[in-house]
């Protein structure tokens, strides 16, 4: 089994719709069922984001604002377990239906 | 060439796809089964001038691919013991009964996987099916040795860390990936018989005889699948014109104008045999089924005015309600103008939306020379000109553009 990340692209903001909400839930209750959820999560928008530099010798610093200004954000996410690629395509597709937007799939390191 | 290297060429036709495909399973990793098969080969190289040619040479090749393979990973794993590789390209599910059970399928569908770029999806096949070098495969497509040796490992790469998997796709998506095989190889065939780029050869017989090879051995693969059966005689139609579609002087000459008995026989009737035994299968074509049609129909006849034009206009028909895209349209419209004239077909032509295709110009243009529009038929084969990227065909359109009477 491998593990892939499912990002929610999500290109103008606003939160997703009752109807997306439930066809989020009815999505995520069949990846329980079928095995493959890990774990899963929506975001704040990218004017919620700090971004946060711990690397030099003082304090931290803090910025306010997403560390990339772009129109594309991520609006959420999964993390799925499949087998392999095939059924991790399969599963990302449903998703990207349940949640009306373009997600993009990308396996972690293995 | 001596005859050893005959034998030496044509071993590795007939074992390559197959040695990558048995290795590629046992150890999980194409990378390892492409470098070992090459090694393979060149030691068969040194060995057969003075062991001779061993009686199965495909076995001997296994083995000895195999071989290396272990002695690689053995001295790998000595090197970094902590590190056990894992394996990767994983095939555990049971296969059902019946099911087609070849290596070279599984390697097929790897390399065709919708999740890879198209060109790492042809260059690819060539390389681990097809066995073509990497700078053959650079040469073919007009791009530099070591970015087409990236395209290749980074397709390999996403392969693994991806988990693209080993084998034959399951039943529900099985039309779709094999439609993406198809596509790949129809690729490849186009690349060969529309070489595009001001100085590659008009027709390139490699390219459209590796495509022929290799849709040869889907078709062996899958007997069954009427659409591989479409696209090889497709092929084959297309292939056996295709000296006859160049003149001497380097230009483009059309199917009306060629001279027949230029035509490759052989593979006419290969291709008939198989549009026969499509139709009387009695199943719907697909694509390629009614694309080589519409060539069985073309090869059929001995003269051009034999051509039964309003055969062709069906089949087009046909394919308009499969794909209802602009160049089925185009095309459909110029037999259209065999039957009605040029003025319906141009009516039919104008509008669609192909502003950026080089032969919906050099159709217009067709179109509007035959009805004595010769300044609008100017303007369209400049077009036609300025997009066209095959040497043969900016050659034959700028000779008609000239022969246009001036008023």
């Amino acid at each position: 089994m491998a593990q892939y990340l499912v990002s929610v692209l999500f290109e103008t903001p606003g939160t997703a719709t009752e109807d997306e909400m439930a066809a989020i839930d009815a999505f995520n209750d069949r990846l329980i069922a079928e095995g493959h959820w890990v774990f899963a999560g929506g975001l704040s928008g990218p004017d919620t984001a700090t971004v946060v530099d711990g690397r030099g010798e003082g304090e931290a610093v803090f910025t306010d604002g997403p560390y990339l200004e772009s129109k594309e954000f991520i609006a959420g996410f999964w993390v799925l377990e499949a087998p392999d690629l095939d059924v991790a395509l399969r599963l990302a597709a449903g998703g990207s239906k349940a949640c009306n937007r373009r997600v993009e799939l990308r396996p972690f390191l293995g | 060439m001596t005859d050893l290297d005959q034998v030496i060429t044509r071993v590795h036709r007939a074992e390559w796809a197959r040695v990558v495909a048995t290795l590629a399973r046992r150890f999980g990793d194409l990378d390892i089964a492409e470098e070992m098969t090459a090694e393979a080969f060149a030691t068969a190289v040194e060995r057969w001038p003075a062991d001779g040619v061993p009686p199965n040479p495909g076995a001997w090749l296994t083995t000895t691919a195999h071989r290396k393979a272990v002695d690689r990973l053995r001295r790998e794993a000595k090197r970094e013991e902590k590190h056990r590789k894992a394996l990767m390209l994983s095939d555990d599910t049971p296969e059902p009964l019946g099911a087609i059970d070849d290596d070279r399928l599984r390697l097929v569908f790897t390399c065709c996987h919708p999740a890879l770029a198209v060109e790492a999806r042809v260059a690819l096949t060539l390389r681990m099916v097809g066995g073509l070098t990497v700078p053959e495969i650079a040469r073919a497509f007009l791009v530099q040795e070591a970015a087409m040796g990236q395209r290749i490992t980074r397709a390999k790469t996403k392969i693994k860390a991806a988990r693209i998997p080993y084998r034959v796709p399951a039943r529900e998506d099985l039309p779709a990936r094999v439609t993406g095989v198809l596509a790949v190889l129809y690729l490849i065939f186009n690349e060969g018989y529309l070489a595009s780029g001001p100085g590659t050869p008009a027709v390139r017989g490699d390219l459209t005889a590796e495509a022929i090879r290799l849709t040869r051995l889907v078709r062996a693969l899958m007997p069954a699948d009427g659409e591989v059966a479409g696209l090889l005689a497709l092929m084959l139609l297309t292939e056996a014109r295709r000296t006859a579609r160049v003149s001497a002087s380097g230009e483009l000459v059309t199917l009306g104008e060629q001279d027949r008995g230029a035509w490759d026989r052989e593979l006419i009737a290969e291709g008939h045999a198989l549009v026969r035994a499509r139709l009387a299968s009695g199943q719907a074509p697909g694509r390629y089924q009614i694309l080589a049609a519409v060539n069985a129909v073309h090869t059929d006849a001995r003269d051009v005015r034999d051509t039964d034009w309003s055969q062709v206009v069906a089949l087009y028909d046909q394919l308009v309600r499969l794909d209802p895209s602009p160049i089925v349209r185009l095309n459909r419209a110029i037999a259209v103008a065999e039957i009605d004239g040029p003025q319906v077909a141009l009516a039919q032509v104008d509008g669609l939306p192909l502003d950026g295709y080089h032969a919906f110009h050099a159709t217009r243009a067709d179109l509007l020379r035959r009805l004595g529009r010769s300044e609008q038929a100017r303007a369209a084969y400049d077009r036609a000109i300025e997009l066209a990227g095959n040497t043969a065909e900016t050659a034959y359109l700028t000779r008609r553009r000239d022969q246009l009477p001036y008023r």
